[in-house]
């Protein structure tokens, strides 16, 4: 079975999925394979994760490449590059 | 370890009383960002991660703090929904001597934007949208030596 992970959305990451976040079950070992699980999903989701290059994640709250590993609870959050200041 | 202030929230703050909180040891830098008026530009309204906005700026004002010998330093940045000519975002510097102050203030200002998880939507009178980040953001992080 899979894993459970908690996963945030913000922006338009956010818009598309319609959910600003929610817990997902998925077998996926990396922010990746959970990218690539959401997209299945066809939709908003699939709009959302139709091109990664477009999108930053973060693990437990810290900015990660797609390649990093994920574990169960964590805090998985897909966004846009940031605009502050 | 120096005095660090940081606060986010909908609150306009007054530069005024952020510069006289940084202390007269010698050197305040600051840095205060608004909302450019632009044509058909009607606010921008700015989102966040609250839990790791709150991260990422400690962890920078503390290796600000590492790399610069600071007496005091003040981050503000405001959410919500703000009108052209709204102040955004201060960063304020106290040290001995205005080379640290200045240095560290920029350091600060440049990791805010480019770091910090906060975005941008603009409204207009056309409808919204998101505001891109700029290559020249990047840029300003290399500088830094990340």
């Amino acid at each position: 079975m899979g894993r459970a992970v908690n996963v945030l959305y913000f922006a338009w990451v956010r818009q598309k999925t319609g959910t600003s976040g929610e817990t997902v079950e998925a077998d996926a070992a990396t922010v990746r394979a959970l990218a690539e699980h959401l997209r299945a999903r066809g939709g908003g989701y699939a709009e959302a994760f139709a091109d990664l290059a477009r999108l930053r994640a973060a693990v437990n709250q810290e900015h990660v490449p797609f390649d990093a590993a994920i574990a169960a609870d964590d805090e998985i959050a897909f966004f846009p590059p940031v605009t502050g200041g | 370890m120096s005095r660090a202030a940081i606060r986010i929230g909908p609150e306009d703050f007054d530069p005024a009383a952020e510069l006289a909180a940084l202390g007269s040891a010698g050197a305040v830098a600051s840095f205060t960002g608004h909302v450019r008026a632009e044509p058909g530009l009607v606010a921008l309204a700015l989102e966040h991660y609250p839990a790791m906005t709150a991260r990422e700026i400690a962890r920078h004002a503390e290796e600000a703090q590492a790399r610069w010998p600071l007496l005091a330093l003040r981050i503000v940045h405001r959410v919500g929904r703000l009108e052209p000519g709204a102040r955004i975002v201060f960063v304020g510097t106290a040290s001995r001597h205005r080379r640290a102050a200045f240095e560290a203030c920029e350091f600060l200002i440049d990791y805010l934007k480019i770091r910090a998880p906060f975005w941008k939507l603009e409204e207009r009178g056309d409808g919204n949208r998101w505001v891109e980040a700029k290559e020249s953001d990047d840029a300003a992080a290399q500088r830094w030596g990340r």
